[in-house]
């Protein structure tokens, strides 16, 4: 013991600990997580949700209460159905870091998808809310893209621009850019209204409705969309459009006028 | 023809074709005389007295696309179910406008390159309009005798972006639908007059059936009409007056020092011309602009995110997001001041630009006619104001793309917002001071440079052990180049009595004028040129200074 207190104020002293330190909580993690995938294989309805409550006492409950019921840090989750946790988590917006700043962003999600139903069977069981929808229900099959297009604009646009490239809204927050972000996802997020944005229950926009408008998004602004006529310069319309023609458009030929000014036929020097 | 000319023209030789085409026109028309007084007209070299050119050549690209782009589209609002090979859009109705851009976006044969170089070009020639205007300004080429062709410029600057606001609004899609509505609104904000002059303009309540047709007329026939006239009117003065040049040797104000029009001129112009519809022929085909299907048609229950106007407009678009949104309601009227103000200020600050040749030569008192070119540092106060009006112009472009501000630089648009009405106050302040004291400082060290000479940055070490700095003198011509500027004096209110001893009324007018001049030309706002004794002095021989 003598021997360890005679070394702790070594230079390395702080980095021996923090690796101790790294390694127990490793192990420990990797000793009491729950191994998702064989659970979640043979358990019950019943044995999932209790699976789901040991995750959520784990990650969720210091900010939404330990039977979900919310706190000054976060809402209350009795209600808010499978379909929010699985957007929710499923995007990696939760568990968030900190409920600071104007609003929880998308980050890498670190949960499997068998411990993410886990959890969303857990919080569906506190009241009851939107299921998790079937790629039925999401899937482009018999999908109408023009009328996906007309709704997306008619009720989408104002906050996520045109072809869903993202806008400010106040103080901070902003509506993000959909390029990317899954078709379930996208209808959870319409069916629940995460954070900011309203929701649109199927009494507003029905099942067909959101099938055509995941549709329209996939068409306009994915990788598989088509760009007619070249760069599409983030697709944000006169702005960029904007700095681009004074920049390089303006830029080039000011760089060409003085190419041309300075080859001239120069009188001869005697 | 008889028989005694055709054999005396063979005995001598017919002449070439050509000289033969040139006579015949010559008798008709008089070309020898006009070509003599001007194929040798004389243009100075310098880079930015070639950017009106690419405003002139970017103005007969958007003629000729424009052209092009009429034969296929249909001004019209009648609906119509889209049909086309636009998948997105299948189905849904639309004007026949946007019915029409669709078509020749996707169906004609080149016609997405053609727009593409058609608002590539417009935009490209709006920008050019303001920097040439810019270069104009800060070198005081407006002064006399250009303050008529200064207003031309300025003319075609504003038509141009009249022109380009009715081209925008033509393909009728979400976009520029919200546009034409937001206008529509800064017409309605004006007082008695304001819905009296929509109606007439929509030919009734927004939208109507009528805007793009009425649009399509003024778009493509009144206001390029109008700026065709402008631009021969402004091309005839430039060659009426002959180019201003900047100061240098054998370079004064009753010669042009350059290259004539032909040859050397007419093939670099011929030349530059390629070049520029080169550069935006290029990025026309690399590059998007104005994606109409991605937008969809206009409804007026629609809009987007992100609706800005092309970015000559944007200026006015920023002083409208960042007013706040103020009203006045009397006697069940409501003035919306919010957007009203906006509406005034938008042509305030145009006309300060436009009028300040006038103001400048009022301070001056100057009636001469000037044409060589001031380095903007010579004109401290002229140019100080003018850089504080591209600040408020810029300021204005920043408040018209806040949220897009916003949401790249992780900031909040209240903030962005905020920033933008204290800079469109604080802003032209801070850049006059500061634009003011930089050319001063610049005045400095030309004086310096003239009496001192250059810093080699070589040390020597004299035999007593001093070390120095070598100075080179300047040339003769980097002499004459610094100093050529003339400096005024500033202006006197004059005796309070005249020759009689009676008391003079002295005008308030003259009080102000005596003012202004002073903050031009007095103390502490220029640095006296380096005077040919001083400069004597110091180089006479008394070794280092």
């Amino acid at each position: 013991m003598k021997k360890l207190s005679a070394r702790r104020r070594h230079p390395l002293a702080a980095v021996v600990v923090l690796l101790l330190a790294l390694v127990g909580t490793g192990g420990a993690y990797a000793f009491l997580a729950p191994a998702g995938k064989a659970q979640a294989d043979e358990t019950s309805q019943s044995l999932t949700i209790e699976e789901g409550q040991k995750l959520y006492s784990v990650g969720c409950a210091s900010c939404h209460g330990t039977k979900g019921q919310g706190s000054s840090d976060g809402p209350s989750l009795v209600g808010v159905g499978a379909a929010a946790v699985d957007f929710q988590v499923g995007t990696g917006r939760m568990p968030a870091a900190t409920s600071q700043g104007p609003q929880v962003v998308k980050k890498k999600n670190i949960y499997t998808q068998a411990q993410i139903d886990q959890l969303a069977a857990y919080i569906a069981s506190l009241g009851a809310g939107p299921e998790v929808p079937t790629s039925e229900q999401y899937g482009a099959d018999g999908a109408d893209i023009a009328k996906g297009g007309e709704l997306f604009r008619t009720n989408c646009a104002q906050c996520h621009n045109f072809v869903g490239a993202g806008g400010a809204l106040t103080k901070g927050k902003f509506a993000p850019n959909l390029e990317g972000v899954a078709p379930k996802h996208i209808y959870e997020a319409m069916q629940t209204g995460p954070q900011n944005m309203p929701s649109f229950p199927d009494t507003t926009l029905t099942e067909k409705n959101k099938k055509d408008i995941i549709a329209y998004i996939d068409a306009v602004n994915s990788p598989n969309t088509e760009n007619p006529g070249g760069l599409d310069l983030g697709g944000l319309g006169p702005v960029s459009e904007g700095l681009f023609a004074w920049i390089f458009g303006l830029g080039a030929l000011i760089a060409v006028a003085v190419w041309v000014a300075a080859r001239t036929a120069k009188a001869k020097k005697s | 023809m008889s028989t005694s000319e055709t054999s005396e023209s063979r005995a001598r030789g017919k002449a070439p074709a050509g000289e033969r085409v040139a006579d015949w026109a010559d008798g008709r028309l008089g070309i020898y005389s006009l070509a003599k007084s001007n194929m040798r007209k004389i243009f100075p070299d310098h880079w930015s007295f070639m950017l009106g050119e690419v405003c002139m050549y970017s103005f007969i690209i958007i003629i000729l696309t424009g052209v092009y782009l009429t034969l296929f589209f249909h001004p019209s609002m009648n609906e119509v179910e889209y049909h086309g090979s636009y998948v997105p859009l299948q189905g849904q109705l639309m004007s026949e406008a946007f019915n029409s851009t669709l078509h020749i976006s996707f169906d004609v044969r080149g016609g997405l390159l053609i727009r593409q170089i058609h608002h590539w070009a417009a935009l490209i020639f709006l920008a050019g309009m303001f920097v040439h205007m810019m270069r104009v300004f800060f070198t005081g080429a407006f002064r006399k005798p250009r303050e008529i062709n200064w207003l031309f410029g300025f003319l075609l600057f504003v038509l141009g972006m009249f022109t380009g606001f009715t081209g925008y609004s033509l393909p009728d899609d979400l976009l520029s639908g919200t546009g034409v509505r937001f206008t529509e609104g800064a017409i309605l904000s004006m007082p008695i007059v304001g819905s009296y002059i929509s109606f007439f303009l929509f030919g009734g309540e927004f939208p109507g059936h009528d805007f793009v047709a009425r649009f399509y007329s003024i778009h493509i026939l009144l206001l390029p009409g109008i700026m065709l006239g402008l631009m021969v009117g402004h091309l005839i003065l430039v060659f009426y007056h002959k180019h201003t040049q900047f100061a240098g040797p054998g370079k004064t104000n009753n010669n042009v020092v350059g290259m004539p029009l032909l040859p050397v001129y007419m093939a670099k112009a011929g030349g530059f011309f390629f070049l520029v519809f080169g550069v935006i022929a290029a990025i026309a085909a690399t590059t998007q602009i104005n994606p109409i299907w991605a937008m969809g048609p206009y409804r007026p229950d629609q809009v987007s995110t992100g609706a800005q106007p092309d970015w000559y407009m944007g200026f006015a678009e920023g002083l409208i997001r960042y007013m706040p949104g103020w009203e006045i309601n009397f006697w069940g009227h409501t003035l919306v001041l919010g957007v009203f103000i906006p509406l005034v200020l938008f042509g305030v600050v145009l006309a300060a630009i436009a009028v300040y040749p006038f103001i400048e030569s009022w301070v001056t008192g100057d009636k001469s006619e000037h044409h060589i070119l001031d380095r903007p540092r010579n004109a401290p106060t002229r140019t100080g104001f003018g850089v504080a009006w591209v600040t408020v112009y810029m300021v204005g472009l920043i408040g018209g793309g806040n949220d897009l501000i916003a949401t790249h630089f992780h900031l909040s648009i209240n903030d962005v917002t905020w920033f933008v009405r204290i800079f469109f106050f604080a802003g032209p302040v801070i850049a006059f001071i500061v634009t003011k004291r930089i050319c001063l400082g610049l005045q400095r060290r030309d004086k310096e440079k003239v009496l001192h000479g250059r810093e080699t940055g070589i040390i020597k070490r004299l035999p007593h052990g001093e070390f120095i700095e070598v100075h080179e003198p300047l040339s003769q011509e980097q002499l004459h180049t610094l100093t050529a500027h003339h400096q005024y004096e500033p202006a006197q209110v004059g005796p309070a009595v005249d020759e009689n001893g009676v008391e003079r009324k002295i005008k308030g007018s003259e009080k102000l004028r005596a003012k202004l001049s002073n903050a031009y030309y007095g103390e502490d706002n220029q640095i006296p040129k380096p005077t040919v004794e001083e400069y004597k002095e110091i180089t006479s021989g008394h070794g280092h200074h």
